[in-house]
């Protein structure tokens, strides 16, 4: 039996105190798909890394075809033959496509050619790219397949893929996995990270779980079912958040009317024509890929930006389109928006200050202009408890709580204000399993004591988790929301693509 | 020789040491540093240059002795920004606090000393043009080496795969790293070449401008380079059009003066420096707030390990 393509033996990666990677085993074949899977945290970005030669193991070896060897670059990777793709793209927005192809390639060839060579890797694999446009006019699809064109085009024998389809609609995620099996078939070996454990049950053929740096199971997850597998990567069993089916539907809460808005900079989206109602007692879904006018919505109904008329954002029928975001705090709207650590938190304030920053408005916390530190002290144990928070010590600095933690602070200091209405920006992004589960647990609870909630998200399977009904964005347009029982992520999907949508018009010359 | 050759001429003289420290710093700022130290650098340049020449007797070893005094400072810019991760802007600003007053100490001992300038350049048959020629083809050596130097560093940009990963450095650190490219070297002879390219400008103002040290004789100078790399939103040729824009304005407001117009000369001195805000302005307005410059502009960068 030849030796395995990759092997990590007994390796340790350690920063300062935490022990990244704890004598990780790791074992990879020629022409398989390996999925390595974990929480957040559990050490799957430093061990590729490792892979890649941008981290150097501080013990252990890495056997390349059964040789130990040293990769002290991602250089010295790409000419074994690894090639990566990252998870927050390293590519660059203001330079063109064959540019940042040319980048990535070792050696002096001219541009003209890598774009010739470029357009005909793109094509073989089924990847469309055109070489002279600029990147900061792709969409993250697109984007994706720059990354992966230009691994490809190094000749890999090891593909490395870190959350590839978090960003993906399901259809291009599913053209992604053609790819794959492509390169599976020309005997190559990917890689594969992933939250997904539906995705990967399907395509991988092995998988390596880490939990706090350490290996904890090797399985082939096709025998596997997604609940098994989450309970090996979490150590204990996830329990799913309890729905009840179609709450009956209260008032209208908050109402958008026909909201156009131009883009605030220069590469943002405008919102055109975008009509909504949020009823009491229901969780509404905002869908969508990234960049599709979301962040813009947000800031539409936060009072970040002002609408252009008052009756554009009507809260609890009061016209609001002109107030900013503390007015719309004193009628009881609350806003989480998508950025933990600087838009929702202030990084070096402690908690009980990021609590009095979104709360003072509302009232409760200041008394003749003098803060209530204790009173606010207080609201921090409070949330603590009810969202079971990780911390320190008592009032720590934002900065110094892991995401989830600071994703449950941040959910908590206004689901514990009962809102009459919230509104939040992917409630768990890049949050654990756990943390996960009780945010969108409490967002469900909030909703069923008659608030109405808006949820905005790229996650489909959370939105079909605790929404009751959802909308999808595209091109700064926002769809009819459609109720989720008997909706399908291939319906979805298509919105997300833009199917379904009003042909954009022409930009104005 | 007509007025306006006249005039011409000085434009050019003005222009040159403009163009040389703004080609300089737009290459630093390709690579993502903002260095506010170019005053400093320049001026360390003028001072060196000339106390070199006059101890050496030779203008070439005063040029090289610049070169290499802005390339020094540059260094230590760089031993802060990229070794210490300090803020750019600061240690810019000390730089060049720091240059002016060491550019005083060195050349305490030769103020007003004068020496004769370096020569002009005859490009045979070409300079007997009429008009254009001696505008053109029998200047000193800096002003060919300034518009060899946009040409080159135009090239270099664009064309050669070493622009593009200084480039890519400018744009996002971490992407580049992420790709294996050593970001702190790359920037750190970024920030060497500016620093060359100040002191050879500060070479020109104390060697062939006017030739003698005093000091504070770059006058600002470097700020408007400064200015220049973002009139031109980092485009070399630009930057030349720019460096002639206000080398330009400058000599306007010494003949605007010489002409009798009454105005205190204090005001139309302060004439380029308005011209600079106005044009920045104007600028910033036209791109809607937006810049074309790196991305990765003024952040440091600090690869873990």
């Amino acid at each position: 039996m030849p030796a395995p393509l990759i092997q990590t033996q007994q390796v340790v990666k350690r920063f300062g105190a935490l022990v990244a990677n704890d004598h990780v085993d790791l074992t990879v074949e020629a022409g398989e798909v390996h999925a390595l899977l974990g929480e957040n945290g559990a050490g799957k970005s430093t061990l590729v890394k490792m892979l890649y030669g941008l981290l150097q193991p501080d013990a252990g070896r890495i056997l390349w075809r059964g040789e130990k060897v040293v990769l002290d670059g991602p250089r010295a990777a790409r000419r074994r033959g690894i090639g990566m793709v990252f998870q927050h793209f390293s590519l660059f927005e203001a330079m063109t496509v064959a540019e940042n192809v040319a980048l990535a390639l070792d050696g002096d060839e001219p541009l003209p050619r890598i774009a010739a060579r470029l357009a005909e890797v793109s094509r073989a694999y089924g990847l469309p790219l055109e070489p002279g446009r600029e990147v900061w006019q792709l969409s993250v699809g697109e984007r994706q397949r720059i990354e992966i064109v230009r691994c490809l085009m190094q000749d890999p024998q090891l593909l490395i893929l870190d959350e590839p389809t978090s960003v993906l609609t399901p259809q291009e995620a599913e053209g992604l996995f053609a790819t794959l099996d492509r390169i599976r078939a020309e005997g190559r070996a990917v890689l594969y990270i992933s939250h997904k454990l539906e995705e990967v049950r399907r395509i991988c053929e092995a998988a390596t779980i880490l939990r706090h740096g350490k290996v904890v199971a090797r399985c082939d997850p096709r025998a596997e079912s997604a609940a098994s597998l989450a309970r090996m990567m979490v150590g204990s069993t996830v329990l799913g958040v309890t729905h009840e089916a179609a709450a009956p539907q209260g008032p209208v809460r908050l109402a958008v009317a026909s909201l156009s808005l131009p883009p605030a900079e220069a590469h943002g989206v405008a919102l055109r024509d975008v009509s909504l109602s949020l009823h009491g007692g229901e969780v509404l879904g905002i869908a969508g890929v990234a960049g599709n006018g979301q962040d813009e919505l947000f800031a539409a109904l936060s009072g970040e930006r002002l609408a252009p008329r008052a009756e554009a954002v009507l809260l609890d029928r009061r016209p609001v389109g002109r107030e900013g975001i503390n007015a719309r705090r004193r009628l009881g709207a609350a806003f989480v928006p998508e950025e933990r650590l600087g838009h929702a938190a202030a990084p070096r304030f402690p908690l009980s200050e990021n609590a009095l920053l979104s709360g003072h408005a509302a009232g409760g916390f200041v008394a003749g202009g003098l803060v209530r530190r204790g009173q606010l002290l207080g609201f921090v144990d409070e949330v603590t408890r009810t969202f079971d928070l990780r911390k320190g010590t008592r009032d720590p600095e934002a900065r110094a709580l892991s995401g989830g933690n600071l994703q449950k602070f941040t959910v908590g200091r206004e689901i514990l204000r009962r809102p009459m209405v919230l509104v939040v920006a992917q409630p768990t992004w890049g949050v654990d399993a756990g943390a996960a589960r009780r945010i969108r647990q409490a967002l469900l609870d909030l909703a069923a004591e008659g608030s109405g909630v808006l949820a905005i998200s790229q996650d489909l399977d959370e939105l079909l988790e605790i929404a009751d009904r959802i909308a999808v964005m595209f091109h700064g347009r926002l769809s009819a929301p459609l109720p989720v029982s008997g909706l399908t992520r291939e319906t979805l999907g298509l919105l997300m693509g833009g199917s379904g949508f009003p042909a954009d018009a022409p930009e104005a010359a | 020789m007509t007025l306006l050759e006249a005039i011409l001429l000085t434009v050019i003289t003005a222009s040159t040491p403009l163009l040389i420290a703004a080609i300089g710093e737009l290459v630093v700022e390709k690579s993502g540093v903002l260095n506010l130290g170019v005053e400093g650098m320049m001026i360390m340049g003028a001072a060196c240059g000339i106390v070199a020449a006059i101890a050496t007797g030779s203008g070439a070893l005063g040029v090289i002795a610049a070169i290499l005094a802005g390339m020094a400072m540059a260094a230590l810019f760089a031993a802060l920004t990229l070794g210490l991760a300090a803020n750019q802007v600061a240690a810019g600003l000390a730089l060049t606090i720091f240059g002016i007053g060491l550019s005083g100490v060195v050349g305490a001992a030769h103020v007003g000393a004068q020496r004769a300038g370096i020569g002009k350049l005859e490009i045979p048959v070409l300079a007997d043009i009429p008009f254009l020629g001696p505008l053109l083809f029998n200047q000193d050596p800096f002003v060919y080496a300034s518009f060899a130097l946009t040409a080159g560093v135009a090239w270099f940009l664009t064309r050669s795969k070493a622009g593009l990963v200084l480039r890519a450095c400018g744009e996002s650190a971490a992407s580049a790293h992420a790709l294996g490219y050593p970001v702190l070297r790359i920037r750190f002879l970024a920030i060497l070449f500016g620093g060359a390219c100040a002191g050879l400008a500060g070479a020109y103002l104390s060697l062939v401008l006017t030739p003698f040290w005093t000091s504070g004789m770059t006058a600002g100078r470097g700020w408007i380079a400064l200015a220049i790399v973002v009139f031109a939103s980092w485009l070399p040729w630009r930057a030349a059009l720019g460096a002639y824009l206000f080398g330009g304005i400058t000599i306007l407001q010494l003949h605007a003066q010489g002409a009798g117009f009454r105005v205190p000369p204090q005001l139309m001195s302060a004439l380029p420096y308005l011209i600079t805000i106005v044009v920045l302005v104007l600028i910033m307005r036209l791109r809607r707030g937006g810049t074309a410059g790196p991305a990765g502009l003024g952040l440091p960068f600090v690869p873990d390990r």
